[in-house]
This record gives C-alpha cells, sequence and structure tokens, in this order.
C-alpha cells in the first residue's frame, strides 16, 4: 500500500501538502515528547470539561482535523519509511487514548447532563388536574347493577317490564281484584281517562306476571325498576321510587328457599353474618306471606353501638327491608302457571330505602334533586 | 287498632309476669304486628293529683280575657292541706267540680316544669290540667272534668286518668280483621301463652220474638243477618262511665255520649260494627235493599249523597234511614234527647261495603271492619252486650222485643294434603302437629288419610284457600322455624344484551364526565311553553295521569330535557360554574287504543288477549338524554377553561355510537327546543335517532341557565338494536402509511360532512383514515366560502403503496368532492 493510493493529488489538503524539502529530523511534531505533552494537553482538556458542549469544544480542538495529533498524523507520511512505524504507533497509541477518554468523558457528562435535566424539569405534581370534572352514574343505577349481579351470579335473569301499565297486570292478576281491600292501600296514579284501566305501575309485580305469562318454569327472575305511588314528597316519601322484586317458580320450592335466597342477598349486600328474619304479614299475591327483616349491619344486631341505641336501626337490631311470600296459587292460574305442579316464592324491597341505610342517607330527595355533588360521591360502581 | 293491656287483660289470664314486650313480641309472631307501646305517664312526673275547686272568680283582664282565680282542695297533695291557689284560663267547670291539678315540681309531656308562679296579680301554684296537656289528646276544649266519684281530693291522678296504662297499638294486616277486635288480639293473645281465654261473644242471649221491632231484609245476600233490639227509657244525659271512656280514649276514640260510647265499645270488644237509632224517630218496618237510581240520603255527617243501586240502605216508613253498614242518615239520628234507643247488629257483604265507602269516599271505623269480614255469627250477642250496657249506665229498660232476620253464612270446609304446610313452608311438620295447630286457631279438622278438611272458625272468613291454612299453621309453628335453604336454578344466560349494552352506555357517558340524575317524570303545559315547543309539536301529545299530584303536571312525559333542565338550573343555582348531566329513563307516546282490557283470574289469558293487552299500552322507549350548561373545561394552571357548547353534545353522540359500533349520520335540523342554526339530527341509516346541538336561547332563558347551553337527546332502545352485535375483527396492516393533506375551498353553507363523504367515496379502498384538521374563512378564500383542510392516510394490507398510487387516489377523491360539492382545491 503507498500513500498516493489513499490520497490523490488533487485531494490532498493544502496544509498537508507533499513536503519536498522536508528534513525528517526537523519534524517537530512528531517529537516524541511534543506527542505526549499534544496528548496530555487532551486528556487534561477532556478531563477539565465541565458538560457536553465543553467536551464537544474539546473534541473539535484536540481530534479535530486541526489539532496537533491531527497535524501530526498528517506528517507521518513524510518520514523516511524506517520512521514511520514508530511515529505511526506512537501517535495511534496517543490518538486512542485520547479518543478512550473522549468516550469516558461523554457518558459520564451524558449521564450528568441527564440527571440535571431531569432536576430541571422538576415539576409540581401536586398541582390539581380536574381539568374536565369527574362523571359519576345514579346510585340508584349503580346499586340496582349491584343487585342485579348477585342474583345472576345464581342463574337468575333479569326482567323488566313498562312503567306504564294495565290494570289487569299491576292489580287483578296478581289477586287484587278490583273489590279487594289491599287496592286502596296502593296509593295508584291512574292514567287519563281512568276508563282506560292503566296506571303508573305501583310495583314491579306486574313484570313478575309478564314473566310467568310468557315464559315457562322454572323461572327465577329479579325485576329492578321504577315505580310510583300517590305519596307526597318528603324525605321519607317519594311519589315515584325503585323496587327491586324477585320471583322464583319451580317444583318443590318451598319458603325454605326463600328464606336462603333472601339470607345470601343480604349477605352479599350487606357481609358476613347479616341475614334476615321473617314476621307473618299479608300480601295478596302470596300466601304464606311475610315481612322480612335484616340483621342491623351497623352495629351487627347489637342495637346499640359503643353505648348508645344504634341510629341506623333504631335501636331494634334489625331493620325493615321488604316483604315476601309463597306466591299465591291463584296467582300461579291467573298467570297460566301450574298451581298443582310448581309453587313460587317473590319478594321485594325498596332500591333507594335501600340505598338510604346502607348509604346512611338522610333524606330521599336527595337522590331525585340531581345535585351533581351528591352523585359524584358515589362514583360510577357501588 | 290501639287497646290498652289491662283491657286485653280482661278475657284473658296471662301468665304471671309477662312483660308487655314480650306480649307483644309474641303476637307480631302470630302476625299482629306492633306499631307502637305508648305509655302516656312516661312523660309526666311528680305531683300529678285529684282536686275539689272550691271558689272560682273570674276576673276580666286588659287583654280582653278572662282568667279564673280558683282555690281547689288538693287534700294533703301540697302538703299544708290548704286549698291551692291556682290562675286557670279555662270556663268549663264550677266549683265543685272534681278535677286533676299538678302541683309545682312537676314536669309535663314536653319537659314543662311546673313551678309557682305570679300571673295576673296571684301567686298561681300549679294548674288545672286539659286532656292535651297531659298528653292525653288533642282535646283543648277546656280541662278535665272528672265524675264526681272518681276519687278525692289529693288522690294520685295516674291511675284514675289512665295514665300508668300501657297502650298497644298494633297495625292489623287486610286479611287478619278478626284483630280489629279486643276478642281477637286477646284469642291470639291467648295462644301465644296456651293462656286460658273468655270469649266476650259467648254469651246466652234471648231467643226471637213477635214483639221485636219489624225489619224486612230485601236483599239477603247484601244483608245476610239483621238483629234489632230496643231500650226504653234510656237517660239521655247519663254520663260515659270513666272507665268505658279510657278505654276508647286508649283506643283512639273520643268519647261523645253514652249511647254513642256504648255503640263504640261493643264494636271495639267483638268487632261487631253497631248501629243505634233513635227510635222514636223510627217510623214503621225497617227495611234492607238496595237503593235505586236517584235515591238521596242525608248521612249523619251532614253529607248530601246521590246512592247508586249497588249500595244497600236501610229504609223505614218515612223513606232511606241509613246507609247500611257504613253511616247512618241524619233524620233517625241519636241525639241529647234520645230515650229510646234501637239497636241495630247487622252483617253486610264485604264487596258491597267496599265499593259503597269507595264510591261515597267513607272512611270509618265501622265500614274498616265491614268491609274486610266480621264473624257473622255474633250479632245477637252483640246486641245483647249493647242493651245491657246501655241499661246498666243509662237506665231504662231492655225492651221485650227481639228481631233476627236470616242467618250467617257457614264457612266452607278446605280440603288440604296434610303434608301441604311442611311442602310449602320447608319445616318438618307432622300431620299431627298441622291439625293441633289449625285447631288451635279455631279450625274444627277432619283427617282422611293423607288428606285433612278443616272448617274455619266463624271469625276467620278470610281463610277461604289452601294455603291461608299453610299460613295459620306456618304462624303457629313459628316463621323463625323457616329453615335458609339455597334453591339450585339451573345455569342462566347472564345479562341480555341489551342489559348488558345499557350498562356500557351508562359507564360511556359517566366516562366523558357526565353526571347521571333520576327526575321525576311528570310535566304539563308550562313544560312544553318552556321549552319552546310550537302547538302541533308531536310531544305535546302525552299520556295524562287522572290523578296527578300537581294539577301544574298532570302529564307522563314524552321528553327528559325537562327533568335535566331543572335539575341543571339548580346546581348553577346552588353555585355550579358548569353542569354536564345525563339522564337514562322511559319515556311515555300514547297510542290510543283504547282502554286495557281486564280479564278474569280463573285461567291465563290467551295469547291473543295478552298481545291485545300489551298492544294497548302507550309506547315507553328509553331516552337517553344530557345537557350541558356553563364551564366544561375548568381554567387553571394549565390554561383557560372551556365552556359547554353544541360540539359537546353531538359529541358525547358519536361517542355513545362509536362505543356500540353504530355509524352515526349527523344532519343540520331545525327544531325546538334547540337553536335554530345549531342543531343536529342523529340518524342511523335513515332512521333518526334524535337531536343534539346547542339550546335555543330562550330555553336557556326560562330555566335559568348560563348562555349556551347544550343537550342531547335520542331513542336509546333504537339505538341499542342498531349496536353491532359480533364485530368482526380488522386486518391490521404492519406496511408504511401514505399522508397527503388536501384543503378544499367549498360554500360556507356546504355540510363538511358530505365533503368528507365525497372525498371518502372517491379515495377508494386504500383510503385507511381521513379526518378535518382545519375550517378556514377570510380573505384567501373569499365571501361565502370556507376551506376544509383534511388529513388523509393511505395504506394497503399487502404492500407498499407507491407515489404513483397514493396521488391517483388522492386525486380521485378531490375530483368526487368537486363533482359532489363543488369543492375546489386549494391554490
Amino acid at each position: 500500500m503507498t500513500f498516493t493510493l489513499l490520497l490523490t493529488h488533487d485531494e490532498r489538503p493544502e496544509l498537508s501538502g507533499p513536503n519536498t524539502d522536508y528534513d525528517p529530523v526537523e519534524v517537530t511534531p512528531l517529537k516524541s515528547e511534543e506527542v505526549e505533552a499534544a496528548r496530555d494537553a487532551a486528556l487534561a482538556a477532556i478531563a477539565g470539561a465541565a458538560d457536553l458542549d465543553g467536551l464537544k469544544q474539546v473534541r473539535i480542538d484536540h481530534t479535530g482535523d486541526r489539532s496537533p495529533l491531527a497535524l501530526a498524523n498528517r506528517e507521518i507520511g513524510a518520514l523516511p519509511p524506517q520512521a514511520r512505524k514508530e511515529a505511526g504507533q506512537r501517535i495511534g497509541q496517543a490518538r486512542g487514548a485520547v479518543n478512550k477518554a473522549l468516550g469516558e468523558r461523554q457518558a459520564v457528562l451524558e449521564v450528568e447532563h441527564e440527571e440535571r435535566m431531569l432536576v430541571e424539569e422538576t415539576v409540581d405534581v401536586t398541582l390539581p388536574t380536574d381539568r374536565l370534572p369527574s362523571g359519576a352514574r345514579h346510585p340508584i343505577t349503580t346499586g340496582s347493577e349491584l343487585i342485579a349481579d348477585i342474583f345472576v351470579a345464581m342463574g337468575w335473569e333479569v326482567a323488566e317490564g313498562p312503567v306504564i301499565e294495565a290494570e289487569w297486570l299491576n292489580f287483578d292478576a296478581l289477586n287484587l281484584g278490583a273489590d279487594h281491600p289491599a287496592r286502596t292501600m296502593q296509593d295508584t296514579f291512574w292514567t287519563e281517562p281512568a276508563e282506560n284501566a292503566m296506571v303508573l305501575r305501583t310495583h314491579t309485580s306486574p313484570v313478575q306476571a309478564r314473566t310467568m305469562l310468557t315464559r315457562t318454569p322454572p323461572i327465577y327472575v329479579v325485576c329492578p325498576g321504577r315505580v310510583f305511588r300517590t305519596d307526597e314528597y318528603d324525605a321519607t316519601h317519594s311519589p315515584m321510587f325503585h323496587q327491586v322484586e324477585g320471583l322464583a317458580i319451580d317444583e318443590g320450592i318451598s319458603m325454605a328457599h326463600l328464606k336462603g335466597t333472601l339470607d345470601h342477598f343480604a349477605t352479599s349486600m350487606f357481609g358476613e353474618g347479616i341475614t334476615t328474619r321473617f314476621r307473618p304479614s299479608y300480601f295478596p299475591f302470596t300466601e304464606p306471606s311475610a315481612e322480612v327483616d335484616l340483621v342491623c349491619f351497623v352495629c351487627r344486631g347489637a342495637g346499640e353501638l359503643e353505648g348508645s341505641p344504634c341510629r341506623t336501626c333504631r335501636g331494634e337490631g334489625w331493620i325493615e327491608w321488604g316483604g315476601c311470600g309463597v306466591v299465591n296459587p291463584r296467582v300461579l292460574t291467573a298467570c297460566g302457571v301450574d298451581a298443582e305442579r310448581y309453587t313460587g316464592f317473590a319478594f321485594g324491597m325498596g332500591i333507594d330505602r335501600t340505598l338510604m341505610f346502607r348509604h346512611g342517607l338522610e333524606d330521599l330527595r336527595e337522590l331525585f334533586e340531581g345535585d351533581v355533588r351528591f352523585t359524584t360521591a358515589f362514583g360510577t360502581e357501588l | 287498632m290501639k287497646a290498652s293491656r289491662s283491657w286485653i287483660e280482661e278475657y284473658v289470664d296471662l301468665p304471671a309476669g309477662v312483660t308487655t314486650d314480650d306480649l307483644t313480641a309474641r303476637l307480631t309472631a302470630l302476625g299482629l304486628k306492633l306499631e307502637a307501646i305508648d305509655r302516656a305517664g312516661d312523660a309526666i312526673t311528680g305531683p300529678l293529683v285529684l282536686g275539689r275547686v272550691l271558689t272560682m272568680e273570674p276576673e276580666p283582664q286588659k287583654n280582653g280575657k278572662t282568667i279564673n282565680w280558683c282555690t281547689v282542695d288538693v287534700g294533703d297533695a301540697n302538703g299544708t292541706g290548704e286549698p291551692q291557689g291556682i290562675v286557670c284560663g279555662a270556663h268549663n267547670f264550677a266549683p265543685g267540680d272534681l278535677v286533676v291539678c299538678v302541683l309545682p315540681g312537676a314536669v309535663l309531656p314536653g319537659d314543662f316544669a311546673i313551678s309557682a308562679r305570679k300571673t295576673y296579680g296571684h301567686l298561681s301554684a300549679g294548674m288545672i290540667c286539659s286532656a292535651r296537656e297531659l298528653g292525653l289528646g288533642e282535646d283543648h276544649d277546656g280541662i278535665i272534668v272528672l265524675p264526681a266519684d272518681a276519687g278525692e281530693p289529693g288522690q294520685d291522678a295516674f291511675g284514675v286518668l289512665g295514665l300508668d296504662a300501657e297502650v298497644i297499638e298494633f297495625e292489623i294486616n287486610p286479611d287478619r280483621a278478626y284483630g280489629l277486635s279486643l276478642r281477637g288480639i286477646a284469642r291470639d293473645a291467648a295462644l301465644a301463652y296456651d293462656a286460658p281465654y273468655r270469649d266476650p261473644a259467648l254469651r246466652e242471649t234471648p231467643a226471637a220474638n213477635a214483639e221485636g221491632w219489624p225489619v224486612e231484609v230485601d236483599d239477603a245476600v247484601g244483608c245476610p243477618v239483621f238483629v234489632a233490639r230496643q231500650v226504653t227509657g234510656f237517660d239521655p244525659a247519663a254520663p260515659t262511665p270513666a272507665w268505658l271512656a279510657e278505654r276508647l280514649q286508649h283506643a283512639g276514640m273520643r268519647s261523645i255520649s253514652l249511647a254513642v260510647d256504648i255503640t263504640n265499645y261493643v264494636m271495639l270488644e267483638t268487632g261487631r260494627p253497631i248501629h243505634g237509632y233513635d227510635a222514636d224517630k223510627v217510623q214503621g218496618t225497617v227495611r234492607v235493599r238496595r237503593a235505586t237510581e236517584g235515591e238521596r240520603l242525608t248521612t249523619l255527617d251532614g253529607t248530601d249523597r246521590a246512592l247508586s243501586p249497588e249500595d244497600l240502605v236501610v229504609t223505614d216508613d218515612s223513606g232511606l234511614i241509613g246507609l247500611g253498614g257504613v253511616m247512618g242518615g241524619e233524620t233517625t239520628e241519636m241525639s241529647s234527647t234520645t230515650t229510646s234507643v234501637l239497636v241495630e247488629a247487622a252483617h253486610w257483604d264485604a264487596t258491597a261495603m267496599f265499593r259503597t265507602g269507595k264510591r261515597h269516599k267513607i272512611s270509618s271505623e265501622a265500614g274498616k271492619r265491614n268491609e274486610r269480614g266480621v264473624d257473622p255469627t255474633i250479632c245477637e250477642a252483640a246486641a245483647d252486650r249493647v242493651v245491657e250496657l246501655l241499661t246498666t249506665y243509662g237506665g231504662g229498660t231492655v225492651h221485650p222485643g227481639v228481631t233476627v232476620v236470616g242467618t250467617p253464612p257457614v264457612p266452607l270446609a278446605i280440603a288440604i294434603d296434610a303434608d301441604l304446610p311442611a311442602r310449602v313452608t320447608g319445616i318438618a311438620i307432622d300431620p299431627a302437629t298441622a291439625v293441633a295447630d289449625l285447631e288451635a286457631v279455631g279450625c274444627t279438622v277432619t283427617v282422611d288419610g293423607d288428606r285433612l278438611t278443616a272448617v274455619p272458625p266463624s271469625w276467620r272468613p278470610d281463610l277461604t284457600d289452601p294455603f291461608d291454612l299453610v299460613e295459620e299453621v306456618a304462624r303457629v309453628v313459628g316463621y323463625d322455624q323457616v329453615p335458609s335453604v339455597l334453591p339450585t336454578p339451573s345455569a342462566g344466560r347472564g345479562l341480555t344484551r341489551e342489559q348488558r349494552l345499557r350498562r356500557r352506555v351508562g359507564r360511556t357517558v359517566a366516562g366523558a364526565g357526565y353526571v347521571e340524575v333520576v327526575s321525576f317524570p311528570f310535566v304539563g303545559e308550562a313544560t312544553f311553553n318552556a321549552l319552546g315547543l310550537p302547538a302541533d309539536d308531536p310531544l305535546r301529545h302525552t299520556v295524562g295521569l287522572a290523578n296527578p299530584l300537581s294539577s301544574e303536571e298532570p302529564a307522563y312525559t314524552t321528553t327528559l330535557l325537562p327533568g335535566l333542565l331543572k335539575a341543571a338550573a339548580r346546581n348553577v343555582g346552588r353555585g355550579a360554574a358548569g353542569v354536564a348531566l345525563f339522564e337514562t329513563g322511559t319515556v311515555a307516546f300514547p297510542v290510543d287504543r283504547g282502554p286495557a282490557p281486564i280479564y278474569g283470574v280463573d285461567r291465563r289469558p290467551t295469547d291473543d288477549e295478552l298481545a291485545k293487552l300489551f298492544d294497548t299500552l302507550p309506547e315507553q322507549p328509553l331516552h337517553l338524554a344530557v345537557v350541558l350548561a356553563g364551564e366544561r373545561e375548568r381554567a387553571g394552571w394549565w390554561g383557560e377553561g372551556r365552556e359547554a357548547g353544541w360540539a359537546d353534545a353531538i359529541g358525547l353522540a358519536r361517542r355513545v355510537a362509536t362505543e356500540l359500533g353504530v355509524e352515526l349520520v349527523v344532519e343540520s335540523a331545525s327544531r325546538m327546543p334547540w337553536h335554530p342554526g345549531r342543531c343536529a339530527r342523529l340518524l342511523v341509516g335513515d332512521e333518526v335517532l334524535g337531536h343534539a346541538g346547542e339550546l335555543h336561547p330562550k330555553v336557556a332563558k326560562a330555566y335559568g341557565l348560563p348562555p349556551r347551553p347544550a343537550a342531547l337527546e335520542l331513542d336509546l332502545d333504537l339505538l341499542l338494536r342498531r349496536a353491532v352485535d359480533v364485530a368482526s375483527g380488522p386486518v391490521v396492516s404492519g406496511y408504511p402509511v401514505a399522508k397527503e393533506d388536501v384543503a378544499l375551498v367549498v360554500p360556507a353553507a356546504t355540510a363538511a360532512a358530505a365533503v368528507e363523504a365525497a372525498l371518502r367515496e372517491g379515495a377508494g379502498a386504500l383510503l385507511e383514515s381521513i379526518r378535518l384538521f382545519d375550517v378556514y374563512t377570510g380573505e384567501q378564500v373569499g365571501d361565502g366560502h370556507k376551506s376544509l383542510a383534511f388529513a388523509l392516510r393511505f395504506r394497503a394490507t399487502d404492500r407498499t403503496l407507491t407515489d404513483e398510487e397514493v396521488g391517483a387516489a388522492r386525486d380521485a377523491a378531490v375530483a368526487l368532492a368537486a363533482e359532489r360539492t363543488g369543492a375546489a382545491q386549494r391554490a
């Protein structure tokens, strides 16, 4: 390999043009002490570079085209062949040491730079981030879903029906004939004209009737929904409220299954150990009928907390939860279920009321005011 | 139903030491639910004694009132034996009367501490008490004047007034009409403790005879039994004995006169409503029949009533004298001069009683019992008890005549499988126990192999069905014996698709920052006027309510917006800077297909009958609606806030549609309550789902909302039906994307969506996506025009696109946009 093969004449930089009248002994940059001095100066400059910009300058100054080592390197070709090898090694080592130091320093400074950048970019992470206000679903919605899920997990299904309902489905089919005294207990909204025999459903029971009328047993359905009574609006009454009812129709169904289901419901909704009790009651659509009470989940049935009467159950240890019973065979017959073969149970409770005591709400009206401060407190799941 | 414990115990010998709490717990377990125990005396402490008024000086005052300065003998109760000086504002007493005095140191209900105090120029050392002051009722006509023989001055008044009594209030269910009597309550108390029981309706009564008042019953269905007795020479001024008045008062009834009090007393005691006539005003034969069309009767409440041919009436020779079993007539009413009483104890058909009471809006203690069912066999006993009490306390003589017309209906036997109670309750009840329990509640039971037949007692007309017997057995065995067993239904199918999607929509909208509300669905004319709906708007055609709570809002709503707007205004009124609300709820549209049929209940309606019934009901789609007003994004350290606007509402519709995999078409529309230039019609295909955009300024003003509120309302049922069922998976290309931006100048009124649609179609299958990223109006595009800048992304699934392919697709897109919308590529 010859020098001329490496560089054509025209390509040779001016400053390193052929040294026609050279005297190799006189080439100062190639003196070993000069090379070492240049190397040491470079290493010192590298070590002294305070930041990446400084190092960049050092790189230009000490490894650039006009740096002493680059210039010296260029002179090698001018040496007599016997001297070239030694000079080449000397300069190669020097440049290698400088490049290595540069690389190491570069790495160190990059780390330092990044650390400094990260420090400089520090923000106050406690600043608010509420540019878009949070949304929320209504606790009646999420409460209904929670209840539905408890039953779906047992293999039940969720049934629904219209809120403006036929009188026959809301009353007659449920053993509440026109002359039934219990019918006056239902403060019913009638649609206009009243002869049209339609009502705003007073309970979700017509959904049960519809289910029996349109499906064949076994039936296990839960029916959450909106219902209406002509109650004046106050802290504990509302013309519109929400119920969840359940209906099971199967062979061999008894009150024991009703109790088992409600115990499971109570435990799922309120925690381990929260079970139910039955008291005799009356509903036209069930016989026997019972009112169902729940062990107070706050005082756990004790009736008192730290020496004072429990506020949630008013010291009773029990909370009135709803009504239930064995489906009256008259209802089964009207709805086309073979009352000889099948028995069933049904239950119903107020969702609003359940939420009130589960979440310690003082005033039912909060649920219907639409104040976002109330609803957002519940988030999107209960 | 209220009764004092001591009265109950007159008919049952409870074991010693039974507390009232235990008694009521056991009665509740048997079905007579405890409502409250009232211990009136609990709220009173300190000296409350009888006093005899010695002197009484009326002293007119400057304020127009006259007070009485009294001296009252209170025995030694004041420690001195001297007369007690008391100022009293009431005037319904006289010297010599026995009254109730509360002395200094006592505390009356409401923490009212009594002390001697200077008033009207006297030192008044205590009070002469009224019933109200002692918490004994709302009667404040004056102070309590006791019968002269009620006690001695200085005697403790608690016992005399019954303040030491415990009054139990029961909530009696409609099927347990027997619980509306002391006879029935005591019977269950006896059952609870297996204690001796004395039936107050079990008494020897004289046989019917020819001397009885002439009575004819034309309608034996409506009035199966009519018993008449008579008392003559009765003293109308005779006072009601204190014990009787006290029992009535504990039961929640006012003492009126001896004769009336006795009929009420016997009704409470036996459950059998009694009517007393002034016999001197009754002319000739008493007759029971149905009323005829056009007949009228003034009942003793003074109301002139037009009667229905269904009403049962009592007549005499003068005409109508009573609405049978519900209310007597004015002409034969007992008065302060009545000396001869005709006592009617009749059994009436419960259904007729219910209908008449409902028709004439009469709610009375008698009606409540008659319509729920009374023991038909005790008319003679009850009438006999009345005449006994009348003559005992009011003098006079029992007329020898006894009238009994008709015979009581006989309860029907009910046959059941002997193991039915066990099967239905899930409690291990052997047949022998079932028989014993049925007998314990009064049934006569016969057993035939695996079947048993029970004839209910006369006082249980509610027992008609096999399962009624099951309930009787269950309550005697105890509901607490029901075991807890989870049923094991076969595997369910989970939520329906629509149920799942509704939840998804709710979460999506809440996730977008909207808060759900639940509003009442009641609306009226004013509601629609506030929405600015034109007179012929279909939304004004509502399902009306026959008995609305408010005449202002007499209909079921056709739109969710009013409820949302009200809630939004409430939030703003309470200081919210901005509000974004949503609701999913049912609205109703009349179908006007006539009345819903009412079928029988002895069989299932046929499928056709059911279809007909369903068909008459209003359409009730589920809607989704939102209302936004004021600040949508808050201002903060990040910069400016942002007001809600039309784009939020339309954007939410798009977001919900995307969530359901539905391609939503947005078109310009003009419809109240929206701003005519800022309203979008939302469609899926050619089916209109609803509208969205900025609300009309009039609506914002009507509801008091900040400027430029926005709203969306759509038919969620319709949207859910269009939701993608099973989404097919896309092919995602890994080849490089080619990006092309085009700016098109179109007339200002051109819909961006139309330009975009043309570009999309023109670009063909290589177009991966298109997005409008800028809208420019100004000098450079000229008046009446706008420039729309779109970013197009091209990509193929099988190769890298060449510049030529991309260029051709872009040019084709622009060309079609030019053809369709007159768009010119911006220079």
